[in-house]
Parts: structure tokens; C-alpha cells; sequence
């Protein structure tokens, strides 16, 4: 049970933005990914789990070629969870229906029965005072909470968060942190591209290091962020501590 | 003098048969919305999602639709008909033509209520497992009638109005069935009121519905 990313690369037209990543993220793992902007981070989380297509390599998730030919890429989504930056609500939808919606849908569920997943996973990031609200009445924060609950109601096997807190106020940053961080101490995998240093130090079992479309580091928190080796990751490190 | 006025010989007959070119027009605008809402949702969803190549002859006849007064339309395809042996109706022809007209218009509405749903979006929804199909059933479409419906309400309420054109293929109908009766009572102020008052009474409630719903989404949103 694993992710397993094989010499990945990646170009949009002429620009290649990932260059060879190599890297496998054991179940039960969290492993956040740091680094410049533009430096390949969160099209990576895309390609994981198919929403981008990649140009050479392989992308295995329990075994199953995420790329490869005759891959049921609906199915095998259902077991990675995705949270982007920009939270993405459904807006015609209440706070409830968001979450409800895939396990309606996609697993087949009985509406009493998604019903009762959802109000469990809202309960999860604390938003059960607003299941009959709108997204659009809710602060960034919860809704970002709101689309973590919608990614748990899947049940996935996996979570990849791509700089949730990035669009958020400062103030609203910290309960989304503490949602994840119950997450990992659940034991939840999570692949987290963030510019939370402290929190990637605090939750991860490793930390990965991009620079220019390929990982430059990689390690335990205390050795890529306490005591980096390579001059780009304390060039980088400098700049956002 | 003054109550001359006032005097008219303006029967309950004629209000009988103002009604029914009324129920006409009622039907017409009822089978062109029918006919270009469909056709235009489908036209829409196509010219949102296609090639260039299929995109750009589509949208090239749409345009001859859209480029062309309706009164030239539907006199020629009323003697087109003749011409090719099709036995249809003036107001089978009057339908199809609107409809045709209607959803010309109606493919670029619905078209950029599709795009205006942001990709990011319908990235999300396709994260969590849901198909191309479900993707557009569940969200796209619902976002998209939201930012689609105030211009669907007016297009609807231009082509109410733009059926009165049918009078020209031999259409009896509400504007056609008022002019007959001011050829015989030399009423026209009179009766042509009457006829804006009874369009005005079956443009309203289509009005309303839209503003209704359209205050409702707002709330949401």
C-alpha cells in the first residue's frame, strides 16, 4: 500500500515544470512538499491522481498505474482525496449537499445513509452548526474545512493537500492546520504541498525539498528544515522563516 | 362631447376573438421556447466542448440565423416548403423557424453560462470520483442556469413578442386577429391597447418567475 512516483516528468507545451521526481509515500505517512513557487509542487499532487496527464514515467497508487491504459481513473480516485488551494464549493450547494454529493454519486449510497457520512465527517472539522448553510455564508476557513469533509466522505486511502491555507487570512489559517493535524495523528497518508514551514516540521515523517521541477532534499523534517545540507533549500528556507 | 369618447363599438365578440389569437401566440411562443431551448442546450453544450472544426461551420449557420430578420426567414421558408412539397401548416412553419431563431440565440446564452463555471470547479468535482457526465448533471448545469437564466427570460420574451411576425405567412394571431378588427371598427388606438394590455398580461408572469427564482439563487450565492 503505497504511492509510488517513477522518474516522473511533466511539461505543459514546452515548459517542463517537473524533471525526473522520484519518490515513494508509504501508508500512514505524511510527507510534505516545500519549495518556490513555480518549482513543480502541486502539479505533481495533479498527476497523482490523474487530473493531469504525464509526459514520461510512471505514477503507481497501491499498484495500479494512475497513467496507464484501461486505468478506471473515477475508481481509483475514490481512494486519493484532493483539497486545492482554492477551495472549490459547489456553490448550488448547501454545506451538507457538498458533502453528501460523491458518496451519493459515485458509491451509490442511499441518501439517509450519505446523509449520515456527512454530518459525521462535518462533525470531523467542526462545522455540524452549518449544514444547511450556503457556501458563500461561510468564512475561507470553513469552507476549506468543508472541502476537506467532502474529500473525507469518499473514505480515501490517501489525502494530498495542495497549499490549502495559501488563499486564506492568517487568522483562519490555524483551525484548517488543526483539522489535518487530528488527520495525521489518525494515521491518515497525506502528501501536503505547503509554505507552513513549522507545520511541516511538526506533522511529517518527511519533507521534500523542490527545486526547479525535481526534488533537491529529502529526509526527516529535523535534517531538510533543522539542518538542510543543500545551498538552495537554506536559500529557500531564508526566505520564508 | 365628452362622452364620445368613451363610445365604442368594440364588441365581446371581438374580445373573444382577440383571445384567441391570443391562445395562438400563447402556443407559438410555447413550442419556438420549447423547440430553441432544447436545440439551443444541445447547440451550447457542443460549441462549449467541441473542436474548432466543429465548433466554427456550427456557429457559422447559427449566425445566419441570428443575421437574418425573422420576417425574411419565415417568408422564405414558407415558400421554400411549397417549392421542396412539405405540407406543413403556416403555423407548423411558424414554430419551427422561431424555434430555429430562438435557438440560435439561445446556443450562445447557454454556451457562455457553461464557461462561466469555473474550471477549478469541475476539477474538484472530477477529484472526488465523479464522471464527465455527473460533473455536467450535478454541477455544471445547475451553475450554469443560475448565470443563464435572466438572459433565457428576455430571450423568451423577445421571441413572445417576435411571433407577431407569423401574421405574415398567414398566422391568425394576436396582432393579426387585433388588425382585423380595426379594418372593421376604425378603432386602432382602442384595440391595439387592448393588445398590448394582453401581451403585457402574458409577458408578466415569465417576468416574475425569473426575478422570483433569481432572488432566490441570490440569497444563496
Amino acid at each position: 500500500m503505497s504511492i509510488e512516483i517513477q522518474d516522473v516528468h511533466k511539461a505543459f507545451g514546452s515548459l517542463e515544470v517537473v524533471k525526473g521526481v522520484t519518490m515513494t509515500v508509504e501508508k500512514g505517512e505524511v510527507v510534505s512538499i516545500i519549495g518556490g513557487s513555480g518549482s513543480g509542487k502541486s502539479t505533481l499532487l495533479m498527476c497523482i491522481n490523474g487530473l493531469e496527464p504525464i509526459n514520461e514515467g510512471r505514477i503507481l497508487v497501491d499498484g495500479t498505474d494512475v497513467h496507464g491504459r484501461g486505468t478506471d481513473l473515477n475508481k481509483l480516485r475514490r481512494k486519493i482525496g484532493i483539497v486545492f488551494q482554492q477551495w472549490n464549493a459547489f456553490p448550488h450547494l448547501t454545506v451538507l449537499e457538498n458533502v453528501m454529493l460523491a458518496p451519493r454519486k459515485v458509491l451509490g449510497r442511499s441518501k439517509a445513509e450519505a446523509e449520515a457520512i456527512a454530518v459525521d465527517k462535518l462533525a470531523r472539522v467542526g462545522l455540524s452548526e452549518k449544514l444547511k448553510v450556503f457556501p458563500s455564508k461561510l468564512s475561507g476557513g470553513q469552507q476549506q474545512r468543508m472541502a476537506i469533509a467532502r474529500a473525507l466522505a469518499m473514505s480515501p486511502d490517501y489525502m494530498l493537500f495542495d497549499e490549502v491555507t495559501s488563499a486564506l487570512d492568517p487568522q483562519l489559517v490555524g483551525e484548517v492546520l488543526d483539522t489535518m493535524r487530528s488527520l495525521s495523528a489518525e494515521g491518515m497518508t497525506m502528501i501536503v504541498v505547503t509554505h507552513e514551514i513549522a507545520f511541516a516540521r511538526e506533522v511529517s515523517n518527511r519533507v521534500a525539498f523542490f527545486h526547479k521541477g525535481r526534488i533537491h532534499e529529502i529526509g526527516p523534517p529535523a535534517q531538510v528544515i533543522g539542518a538542510p545540507r543543500e545551498p538552495e533549500t537554506i536559500d529557500f528556507l531564508k526566505s520564508v522563516l | 362631447m365628452f362622452s364620445s369618447l368613451f363610445e365604442t363599438t368594440f364588441s365581446f365578440n371581438d374580445l373573444m376573438f382577440m383571445l384567441k389569437g391570443a391562445g395562438v401566440t400563447l402556443m407559438l411562443t410555447f413550442w419556438a421556447v420549447l423547440g430553441g431551448t432544447l436545440l439551443g442546450v444541445v447547440f451550447g453544450v457542443v460549441r462549449a466542448v467541441s473542436p474548432w472544426w466543429v465548433n466554427a461551420p456550427l456557429g457559422a449557420v447559427l449566425d445566419v440565423f441570428r443575421s437574418i430578420p425573422l420576417l425574411i426567414q419565415l417568408v422564405v421558408a414558407n415558400s421554400f416548403k411549397t417549392i421542396i412539397g412539405i405540407h406543413w401548416s403556416p403555423f407548423t412553419v411558424g414554430c419551427v423557424v422561431l424555434a430555429l431563431y430562438m435557438s440560435a440565440y439561445c446556443t450562445e446564452i447557454v454556451r457562455s453560462g457553461f464557461l462561466a463555471v469555473p474550471t477549478t470547479t469541475r476539477r474538484a468535482a472530477r477529484s472526488l470520483g465523479l464522471t464527465w457526465r455527473q460533473d455536467l448533471t450535478e454541477i455544471v448545469f445547475p451553475i450554469a442556469l443560475r448565470v443563464a437564466l435572466p438572459s433565457w427570460i428576455g430571450l423568451t420574451l423577445g421571441v413572445m413578442k417576435d411571433t407577431a411576425m407569423v401574421w405574415w405567412i398567414g398566422v391568425v394571431e394576436l396582432l393579426r386577429s387585433s388588425q382585423v378588427i380595426v379594418t372593421r371598427i376604425h378603432e386602432p388606438l382602442f384595440v391595439l391597447t387592448i393588445a398590448g394590455l394582453i401581451y403585457f398580461l402574458m409577458s408578466f408572469p415569465i417576468a416574475r418567475l425569473g426575478a422570483r427564482l433569481e432572488k432566490r439563487w441570490r440569497e444563496n450565492d
